[in-house]
């Protein structure tokens, strides 16, 4: 391999390092092909054809977008190579939230894991708690009753509704349609409400853990799924008069940042990125996971693969989700939310008053943790940005040797040098707000 | 459930390569918990990802390292497989059959480095730079082997087992330090 920078010497010079766009001259042949695509490879004519690609060297600038830019989305920062407007090249540097997670959920009990990975994605923390939990199952080899099983969907794809009109808030913002931001956090609001019942938190909920969830739905649980359900479709609709069928918001999304199936297929692109292509494929469909293969909803496809496709895409997921969340409605089984195995349950409260092993049992239970078999496994869910898969390997004590988070954003990300290259620096925005990435769970 | 999928779909494909019992693509298979588990050699893997791609893998999904500094003697492997400190683990998907394929790359701690898989999987460079950055296993041929998550100029591999995460005491102006 050609190296294009000595890394130990550019360590030396500067903390920053080698995070530099590679200077052109040093760029071998076959590895300028890949950085003119981005990080995708153009054929030879492509490239021939790319008159953007023979821009000489001084008639380009590089700028630095954010990390504290506030259509960033949090502390993503962008090294954007420019010719006049045009943008080039374009290099995510990312890593300003890492906190260290995946080692900290090492030094963490199972039953205390779903309190730090719930912080990684922390628009959607419900999903990533269940793709852990999950895969804690799978090791234990345990199934959930039922009625838990319901209960996690129900509250998942309330949890999509609410992230979903989370971008829709900040997809408005990021393109001046400031009343579109205040309407989409007014109803993600309501959305939180009702997480907010049955979790008593708003985010960072802890809710879904290994052997079931953390508590029953309170009562009037119906009321509150009905109350959101009622409001939504009205504010949807006011949604598609503001944005959809309006020419500003068409203009500035159809046709910029076009992506293709197979360049998504190859880049492990998953969730509406993929789905705006035409290529229909969601996990709850393809490879369902707790019951959804006993709901009845659609997968929505794009055609395009630009920006308004991601748009409509995730307007129209909030309307399948409420189709979800309705048949969760109609089918919630009644029995226990949580496995009754001694070895992973606590005891119930009103036990631990009169029973001195119960309490015994309480107190292991939450200060040792349960043990987990020796193995490992890799079990993924449908998160609202894409595939959310959980890598835990157990070594027989009861904390995870190695827990990996397969972060949908932070491959996801991987797209921008691909989407923006020849837009304009003006679509740059629209271009990140579309991707929806979390830097929370990018960075982890 | 899904687990079935995969087990039908990557048997279909298996036909189509070496038959063998215990074998898939020409590597030794193990099944963990009803997944499929390939455990190739390093020499292997090049290869291995042309015919997997061919078969229709077209996503690679996940790569992602494991440090078994502490807990050498796993199960899980074939007996023709010499256990090492590190394992890269790829997670393939093939979404025409529905099926996924896991695999397992045994990588020694003198030597650590294996192929890059960015020529026919693009989307493996962000997580090859993390597998780099967190174990320090360095992949020949990606573009752009630097440091993705920690700053650039970090000493150490902050996921090895042997990587004392350390604590920074955080300094509040004026306040005495407590620890």
């Amino acid at each position: 391999m050609t190296t294009t920078h000595d890394t130990p010497t550019n360590l030396a010079q500067t903390d920053e390092g080698a995070q530099e766009l590679t200077s052109r001259d040093v760029i071998a042949g076959a590895e300028r092909l890949r950085e003119l695509g981005a990080v995708l490879r153009l054929s030879e004519a492509e490239a021939l054809d790319a008159e953007l690609a023979q821009a000489p060297d001084e008639e380009t600038m590089i700028i630095n977008m954010g990390p504290q830019h506030p259509s960033t989305h949090g502390v993503l920062r962008l090294m954007l190579e420019l010719q006049g407007e045009t943008v080039l090249r374009c290099k995510p540097v990312i890593g300003y939230l890492h906190t260290g997670m995946e080692r900290t959920g090492e030094t963490l009990t199972y039953l205390q894991g779903p309190t730090n990975v719930t912080r990684m994605d922390y628009a959607a923390p419900l999903f990533t708690e269940l793709a852990f939990s999950l895969t804690v199952e799978k090791l234990l080899d345990i199934e959930v009753p039922e009625r838990a099983v319901w209960i996690r969907m129900l509250m998942t794809e309330m949890n999509r509704i609410s992230s979903h009109l989370l971008f829709m808030a900040t997809n408005g913002m990021d393109l001046g349609a400031v009343s579109m931001m205040l309407y989409g956090w007014r109803e993600r609001e309501e959305a939180l409400r009702f997480l907010q019942e049955v979790t008593g938190l708003r985010m960072n909920h802890n809710y879904i853990r290994p052997g079931g969830v953390a508590a029953d739905l309170p009562d009037g649980w119906r009321d509150g799924v009905l109350r959101l359900l009622d409001m939504l479709p009205p504010r949807l609709a006011e949604y598609d008069t503001l944005m959809t069928n309006q020419p500003i918001w068409r203009e500035r999304l159809q046709g910029v940042g076009v992506i293709s199936a197979e360049e998504c297929l190859a880049l492990g692109v998953t969730g509406p990125i993929l789905r705006s292509t035409g290529y229909a494929w969601d996990l709850r469909r393809d490879m369902p996971y707790l019951a959804f293969d006993e709901v009845d909803f659609d997968v929505v496809v794009g055609s395009y693969g630009d920006c308004f496709d991601r748009f409509a895409i995730r307007l129209a997921e909030i309307r399948e989700s409420m189709k979800i969340v309705r048949q969760c409605l109609e089918k919630m089984p009644k029995g226990d939310y949580r496995i009754q195995d001694k070895k992973v349950t606590p005891p119930p409260r009103a036990r631990i008053d009169e029973s001195m092993e119960a309490l015994i049992h309480h107190f292991k239970i939450f200060t040792e943790g349960f043990k987990v078999p020796e193995g490992e496994a890799y079990v993924s869910i449908e998160s609202p940005r894409g595939e959310l898969g959980c890598y835990i390997v157990s070594d027989g004590s009861s904390n995870p040797y190695r827990m990996h988070v397969r972060a949908p954003s932070f491959v996801n990300l991987q797209t921008l040098p691909h989407l923006m290259h020849g837009n304009l620096v003006a679509d740059a925005v629209a271009i990140i707000s579309s991707v929806d990435p979390i830097l929370g769970e990018v960075d982890r | 459930m899904t687990d079935e999928a995969a087990q039908d779909g990557a048997g279909a494909e298996g036909s189509a390569a070496t038959p063998a019992p215990e074998e898939l693509f020409g590597a030794p298979l193990t099944r963990s918990g009803g997944q499929l588990v390939l455990h190739p050699s390093r020499e292997q893997y090049p290869l291995l990802l042309r015919t997997l791609h061919e078969a229709g893998y077209l996503s690679i999904i996940d790569l992602t390292g494991v440090d078994y500094l502490t807990h050498p003697g796993r199960s899980g492997l074939p007996a023709s497989v010499a256990p090492e400190r590190f394992e890269v683990v790829v997670n393939l998907i093939n979404h025409r059959e529905r099926a996924r394929l896991r695999l397992r790359l045994q990588i020694p701690a003198d030597d650590a480095r294996l192929a890059s898989a960015i020529d026919l999987y693009p989307g493996t460079e962000a997580m090859e730079r993390e597998t780099f950055d967190m174990f320090g296993i360095e992949f020949d041929g990606h573009p752009d082997l630097t440091r993705i998550l920690m700053p650039e100029d970090w000493p150490g591999h902050p996921l090895r087992k042997d990587y004392d995460p350390g604590r920074i005491p955080v300094q509040f102006k004026g306040a005495p330090a407590n620890r």
